[in-house]
């Protein structure tokens, strides 16, 4: 064809790269540009997206830190020797942590090249609905011209520039994974600003989409023992389950972190100390009230990065409210060549597997003679938040709304990990429920587990779904014993008995 | 329990013949005193204190030295055993089973004779019995095994920390205990006669055993145990261990505190009367043959859990097929237990969870030509920042090409592969 490549990618994140290199498979010149726009703070990172950089990565490896305190304490238990006390320094974690990530940076270089996919570090945008233009950090340009476009440029994290000094003051995900030195007594200065985390408030406004990675960020900070705060306006986790997240916020709460539940801040100003001065509104008592903290977190959901796309010159439909861009089912947007993939589509779960696996189908149909398109149903997710929660189908609330609480079955347990027994922890919020169709055949619907490994569990369970599973087949299903999943095999309690629902292991 | 709730009159006889060393323990059985629970505690006990080494990759501080009490761990882990034995009792007693410490025997047709640890008997008459007496651990029979070696019976409550250990067999037991024994901090060696889990899939197999040996347990291949002597009385002594070459006349010596046989379990069967009643039993192995109602030769008596020939020894499936069991003869059910593709996991330090046919079987079933091998090593992300090893983690799939792609065996080597 007359374009130089067959396909550009704009965006190397996890669907962007994915998306190129499968297409590389069959033989066709590829090119994929990636750029990291500095956050407001000067935090930026490499090759990869955000579940690499910003994201899934660092904030697992985060929350493994933390476990790992909580192992430290049952240790003892079971026998273990260790001195008090036990303390935590954030600049030996967060280096590891970003070792690790830039390992992985250099990894998605290395394959790109094996891949003979070409690479430019270039901020891109159309020039016309063929031609990309990239500009990398000193101004050069670049053109190019592609048979075929992806947009993958996934989202970056909101600001409540409406509260005065929240821009100035605070930071986001995109800078917290980044910082290289922690609270302690005598901070050092890396960066051109001061960070404390001494004690950290994380602002959680519930105006979209379920900001769970607030949740997982207060989890970690608490279980690496600081002194966290979470401020909701109200529900946390919407759009999951209800009595899941309250389940789950309950537990961050036994654990230490604190809440100021319907509340809203106001203003952040900073004081001489360099701590930062929180005023907020409590909508419960209609007051106004006031702090101080180290480190103000916002985790006020996260904006598709499409401003600096030019997509109105090409004709790229967007939704007015979101401002993510509209595809269809083949991931076509309005625009016939041009595709999008990933957390900045219209209407698709904001997850790494999905965003592959649609990449990697996309570049299937284009180039494969394939003609399988991405089937978004069902797709299992977990919240690392210090007691985890996984979940895969509909939340009790979905099924309710979808086929009528008369139609449907909840089969619900209050379990005790036994690894929990010796170490004498508490399992009041370990608990997991299966929604199903109460007609004959009893289709599972919906599976929730809060629990150690939740991720690992519900994985598992995904295929059954997968497969149309019903209620008789799971029970038909031997466990393994002892687990947590084997307890899944055997609920046999539904909520419309009101029986007691505490199960013992054994 | 389920038969209670169909409003049946029931008694459970349980009775735990002390080990030759003397170890006892409560109502619940194997799995609850002296098996998957307290193993999967200790296994648990042995990941802590690798966690502890990785914690400090993630930024923890504390001494860099760090014991473990034998004592501390197993006082909390037989605390938790003794609130499950009650547990039991007080379930039994709240759904009006009868239950009676006492050992059971066969006297005659539909009578039982039980006899109390004071020597007390009765006489008890039913219209239907379920024989569920499990296994035991299997002795060498060379001098010096019963007098000074311990088995999985007496590991979970020695009152002792055991020292530098002689694992004696390669079965799931042996490889779980010698595991969690080397994490804990102690010398841990393996004296295996043959293969490592034998009747798993074998490249799993050798996998895990690489594994430990890279974690400093070690290894005695084609060797067994033909004395047992004692240097020392002690808690713990001190026992030399002589072993011949299973290929050749090689003689080693050895010198250990502890010896621990894991060389196999044996039913209990032998004496509880069964010739007396006309059941007939694999008299090479002790094990009941049932048909798929899991009902003996005697139409009034059936069997389940691990004295069934040719069905896997796992709680989850002697729980299943009880509760099926009970619901055909009292409910009206007709489901029978499905002994297929029982999912198992093996505790070793690397964890091993299998579903479905081993690759060796699936090979042999349907034609190395026929199947589809998928895999895959990987590293878990948290091991990364702990710098533990990259390409241990293990995954396989295999497919019947001829069906669909079928998935007939699931293995997966790594950390939680039971969940």
């Amino acid at each position: 064809g007359k374009n130089e490549y067959d396909l550009v990618v704009v965006g190397g994140g996890s669907g962007g790269l994915a998306c190129a290199k499968e297409a590389a498979q069959f033989g066709r010149k590829v090119a994929v540009l990636d750029y990291v726009e500095p956050s407001p703070q000067g935090t930026k990172w490499g090759l990869g997206g955000t579940c690499v950089n910003v994201g899934c990565i660092p904030k697992k490896l985060m929350h493994q830190a933390a476990l790992l305190g909580s192992a430290l304490k049952d240790a003892q238990h079971y026998g273990w020797n260790i001195a008090q006390p036990v303390q935590h320094t954030w600049s030996v974690m967060a280096q590891a942590v970003q070792n690790y990530v830039k390992s992985l940076n250099w990894g998605h270089r290395v394959q790109l090249q094996d891949k003979k996919v070409k690479y430019f570090n270039m901020k891109g945008s159309f020039s016309d609905p063929h031609t990309i233009r990239g500009l990398t950090k000193a101004g050069k340009e670049t053109v190019i011209t592609a048979e075929n476009v992806v947009i993958a440029t996934g989202g970056r994290p909101k600001y409540p520039t409406h509260i005065p000094g929240a821009l100035e003051y605070g930071i986001t995900s995109d800078d917290l994974f980044w910082l290289k030195e922690s609270p302690g007594k005598t901070p050092l200065v890396y960066y051109p600003f001061i960070l404390h985390l001494y004690e950290t408030i994380v602002y959680i406004a519930l105006i979209d989409a379920s900001p769970d990675v607030s949740l997982e960020c207060a989890g970690f900070l608490t279980g690496i023992g600081l002194d966290t705060t979470v401020m909701m306006r109200s529900i946390p986790l919407r759009g999951f389950d209800q009595q899941m997240a309250s389940l789950v916020t309950e537990h961050m709460e036994c654990y230490g972190t604190k809440f100021l539940k319907r509340c809203f801040p106001i203003k952040v100003e900073k004081l001489e100390s360099n701590r930062l001065q929180v005023i907020w509104k409590n909508t419960d008592l209609g007051t106004e009230e006031t702090d101080s903290f180290d480190t103000v977190m916002w985790a006020v959901g996260r904006a598709p990065d499409t401003e600096t796309l030019n997509l109105e010159t090409v004709g790229v439909k967007t939704n007015s409210e979101t401002g993510k861009i509209i595809v269809d089912a083949s991931e076509a947007t309005s625009v016939p060549h041009i595709y999008a993939i990933g957390d900045i589509t219209e209407g698709r779960p904001e997850l790494t597997p999905t965003a592959i696996a649609s990449g990697k189908l996309l570049a299937q149909r284009l180039f494969g003679r394939s003609s399988e398109l991405m089937d978004y149903d069902n797709v299992p997710t977990t919240v690392f938040t210090p007691l985890e929660y996984g979940c895969v189908g509909l939340s009790e609330e979905a099924a309710v709304q979808c086929y009528g609480s008369d139609n449907i079955e909840v089969y619900h347990a209050y379990y005790k990990p036994l690894e929990f027994t010796v170490a004498e922890r508490d399992a009041t919020q370990c608990y997991m429920k299966m929604v199903c169709l109460r007609e004959s055949e009893q289709r599972i619907l919906g599976l929730h587990f809060i629990g150690p490994n939740a991720g690992e569990v519900i994985q598992g369970f995904a295929l059954g779904i997968k497969c149309g599973a019903t209620y008789p087949q799971l029970m038909k299903t031997i466990g393994i014993h002892p687990t947590c999943a084997e307890e899944m095999t055997k609920l046999h309690i539904t909520k419309r008995s009101g029986l007691d629902a505490t199960v013992t292991g054994c | 329990q389920e038969a209670a709730k169909y409003g049946k009159k029931v008694m459970v006889l349980d009775f735990v013949t002390p080990t030759p060393l003397g170890s006892s323990w409560g109502l619940g059985g194997t799995c609850v005193n002296v098996g998957c629970i307290p193993k999967k505690l200790m296994h648990q006990a042995a990941l802590l204190g690798q966690a502890l080494q990785d914690s400090r990759k993630f930024g923890w501080q504390f001494t860099e030295e760090v014991k473990h009490n034998w004592m501390t761990m197993t006082e909390s882990v037989q605390n938790y055993i003794g609130s499950l034995n009650w547990g039991y009792r007080v379930a039994l007693r709240e759904k009006s089973v009868t239950y009676e410490n006492a050992y059971g025997e066969f006297v005659g047709p539909h009578t039982v004779k039980a006899t109390n640890k004071r020597g007390v008997e009765k006489l008890y008459t039913a219209e239907k019995f379920l024989i569920a007496t499990g296994e035991r651990p299997r002795y060498l029979g060379i001098p010096g095994d019963k007098e000074y070696c311990i088995s999985s019976d007496d590991l979970f409550s020695l009152p002792y920390c055991p020292g530098k250990t002689l694992v004696v067999g390669a079965s799931y037991v042996a490889l779980e205990c010698a595991g969690f024994l080397a994490g804990l901090g102690l010398d841990v060696t393996v004296m295996v006669r043959s293969i490592l889990l034998r009747g798993f899939d074998q490249e799993m197999a050798n996998k895990i055993g690489e594994y430990m040996e890279e974690h400093g347990i070690n290894f005695i291949r084609e060797f067994v145990p033909i004395k047992v002597e004692q240097i020392e009385e002690g808690t713990p002594g001190r026992l030399k261990v002589t072993a011949k070459s299973t290929k050749g006349n090689q003689i080693i010596e050895g010198e250990y505190n502890t010896v621990l046989l894991a060389i196999g379990r044996d039913a209990c069967t032998r004496n509880i009367g069964l010739d007396k009643v006309g059941v007939k039993i694999n008299e090479k192995t002790g094990k009941i043959p049932v048909n798929d109602e899991e009902q003996t030769n005697v139409p009034y008596i059936y069997a389940i859990g691990d004295i069934l020939q040719d069905k896997l020894e796992l709680t989850p499936v002697a729980i299943q097929a009880g509760r099926l069991l009970v619901q055909r003869l009292y409910a009206g059910a007709t489901s029978k237990c499905d002994y297929v593709n029982v999912p198992t996991t093996v505790f070793t330090p690397l964890e091993y969870g299998a579903c479905g046919y081993s690759e060796e079987t699936a090979m042999e079933k349907f034609g190395e030509e026929n199947i589809e091998v998928y895999h895959s090593h990987f590293w878990p992300l948290e091991w990364t920042v702990a710098s533990r090893d990259n390409n241990k983690c293990y995954a396989k799939i295999i497919c019947n090409i001829k069906d669909n792609e079928r998935v007939i065996g699931f293995h997966v080597l790594g950390p939680n592969a039971g969940e």
